[in-house]
């Protein structure tokens, strides 16, 4: 009874449009149409894709642009997490400023870094300028538009890796830290050898998590450069938005969400196989250690 | 990295820390100190570092709800006003309906165990998965056409309620999880009834994890951009949908532009320094238990 209304709102909102959604995928229709007039056209949405260039460009732009992300935040919010594992004073005040590039809104966050990048107010290029080097046209020449919005990607999301690594590091078990510093281990050889490995199932599950977020990106990268120069930084969330409200082609738009969808789930997947195959594993080794008593 | 002598270690580490808290905060402040200029400073060529403070452009951004007329307006745009008063309402009452019945669904999920915690983390992560640009097209078109609610705040409070659910449900079970039974059954036996063993016992105890739900309900409601577009006419747009829409190719006017950007940082802003602690636990349980 408690349940009704959850289930409700969740059936009606969310459940529901994702039918209609798969549905809606296999229709030719445009927003000024109903569903019901809208025609039946079978595969030939799924089809069109497949010979659509701006399609592939644009999933190749946000495979890219997830692969890169991922991996400079990893390392950087990593090492900085090892880094700062340590009792230091100040550290809650840095976690506190940390999170706050990650709770504004994208659309802010894609304000203030279009703001900066502009090229006479900017402060980027003022700073250029008044070195006396050239100005660097950041959000209208392809690759740099595509870096620039990889920047503030990292700039905004390392927090979130920094503060979960480092959160995975202070649960450690001290013991084993410890005895490695007995044995004559270094700095360095405890990051690779006790350190990491022991992370590795909170790291594994952080990286899949940014994926998943990387993929999903669009508010930052439409305020910034709405996709442009050309499709330099058109990411799919983004190249689908635009397929539904400026070329009005609902239809292709929910085809295109459903190849999203699936690349999401497979990531999903992972992640969900992943967490189970930990659980079990731990079981496993409780048990065998049970015996061993 | 070896910590045989600390004091040493931290000699190098703070000007690290300096540096990362001038990274991450620094564009903020920028904007914060662009939005007090005026657009004659932003532009002109030699802008320095110090200029007076203005709040002109908040007073153009907020003419249409304050109640003075700023004399340097001369056209009221009361856009901004309504977007915000609307901005308010959709993420107030969005985060209040899904608590309400979050917490309802989490404390029957725990209590008399319909699923186990495995089918609810399983869907919490299939939701977290699915991108709003996914909805975008399915949910433009049921709202529109099927129950008539596009371009009333209604509708956009109904998609981020149901949206945030899953996860509001999942953080709330871990928490009345950890409410010892015993608790409830000995307000039971004092003559309780369920409703007042609920409010008056579970609730103080899982106020942590409520207020965790809370911000992160209030976040994405507040911030959200996509969807509040495709479901928001003229009079129900929120203050992210007003921000996309002034951008233009040509004549940004900087100033305005990012008092209101500054409006809609505030309130995040806010929640982070009263309760960061929070907003932490809530982000590394999310993700940390899985």
């Amino acid at each position: 009874m408690f349940l009704a209304p959850a289930a409700a709102i969740l059936g009606i909102a969310l459940l529901y449009p994702i039918g209609y959604m798969i549905y809606a995928s296999f229709l030719d229709w445009n927003p000024s149409q109903r569903i019901g007039e809208a025609d039946w056209v079978g595969m030939r949405n799924y089809l069109k894709l497949l010979h659509d260039e701006a399609f592939w460009e644009s999933t190749w732009v946000t495979i890219r642009f997830a692969s890169i992300v991922v991996t400079l935040e990893m390392i950087l919010g990593v090492g900085l997490a090892m880094l700062l594992d340590r009792n230091l004073r100040g550290m809650s005040i840095l976690r506190t400023i940390f999170i706050l590039p990650m709770m504004i809104a994208p659309i802010v966050v894609g304000l203030m870094w279009r703001y900066m990048y502009h090229p006479q107010v900017g402060i980027f290029n003022r700073t250029l300028k008044s070195l006396g080097f050239d100005p660097i046209p950041f959000l209208s020449e392809s690759n740099w538009a595509f870096a620039s919005v990889i920047i503030s990607d990292v700039w905004q999301w390392t927090p979130f890796i920094f503060i979960l690594s480092l959160a995975a590091l202070q649960s450690l078990p001290k013991s084993a830290i410890e005895a490695s510093r007995i044995d004559g281990a270094s700095g360095w050889q405890q990051v690779l050898h006790i350190k990491l490995p022991l992370m590795l199932p909170v790291l594994i599950v952080t990286v899949l998590l940014r994926l998943i977020d990387a993929f999903k990106v669009l508010e930052v990268i439409l305020v910034m450069t709405n996709g442009g120069p050309g499709l330099s930084t058109e990411v799919l969330a983004l190249h689908i938005s635009r397929t539904a409200s400026e070329f009005r082609e609902l239809g292709e738009a929910a085809a295109m969400s459903n190849v999203l969808l699936f690349l999401l789930m497979l990531l999903t997947i992972c992640m969900f196989g992943y967490t189970k195959l930990q659980e079990k594993r731990s079981l496993h080794l409780r048990q065998a250690a049970k015996e061993e008593v | 990295m070896p910590q045989l002598n600390p004091r040493q270690n931290n000699i190098a580490i703070y000007p690290l820390m300096f540096i990362l808290v001038i990274m991450s905060a620094g564009p903020i402040v920028l904007m914060l100190m662009t939005s007090l200029r005026l657009n004659v400073d932003i532009t002109s060529p030699t802008a320095s570092f110090f200029f007076t403070p203005t709040i002109r452009n908040y007073e153009t951004t907020l003419c249409g709800v304050l109640w003075y007329k700023p004399e340097h307006v001369d056209y009221c745009n009361p856009m901004f006003g309504r977007a915000l008063v609307n901005s308010l309402i959709v993420a107030i009452t969005s985060t209040v309906l899904t608590l309400v019945i979050g917490c309802m669904a989490a404390y029957s999920l725990v209590r008399f165990k319909f699923f186990g915690r495995d089918v609810v983390s399983m869907t919490t992560l299939m939701m977290r998965m699915v991108p709003p640009a996914v909805l975008l097209v399915p949910v433009f078109g049921i709202w529109t056409f099927q129950f008539g609610i596009s371009g009333t705040t209604g509708g956009i409070i109904l998609i981020y309620t149901a949206m945030n659910l899953p996860f509001v449900i999942w953080i709330l079970q871990s928490f009345i999880v950890q409410v010892p039974i015993q608790l409830e059954e000995a307000a039971r036996m004092d003559g309780a009834g369920p409703f007042r063993v609920f409010f008056l016992v579970v609730l103080p105890l899982i106020k942590p994890g409520l207020a965790a739900a809370a911000i992160f309900t209030f976040r994405i409601a507040w911030n959200e951009f996509l969807l509040a577009n495709a479901l928001s006419d003229r009079n129900s747009r929120t203050v992210p949908v007003t921000i996309v829409n002034s951008l233009s190719d040509l004549g940004i006017d900087w100033g305005v532009l990012m008092a209101t950007g500054m409006l809609l940082a505030i309130p995040p802003i806010l929640f982070t320094f009263f309760a960061a602690r929070q907003i932490i636990t809530g982000m590394t349980a999310g993700a940390v238990k899985g």
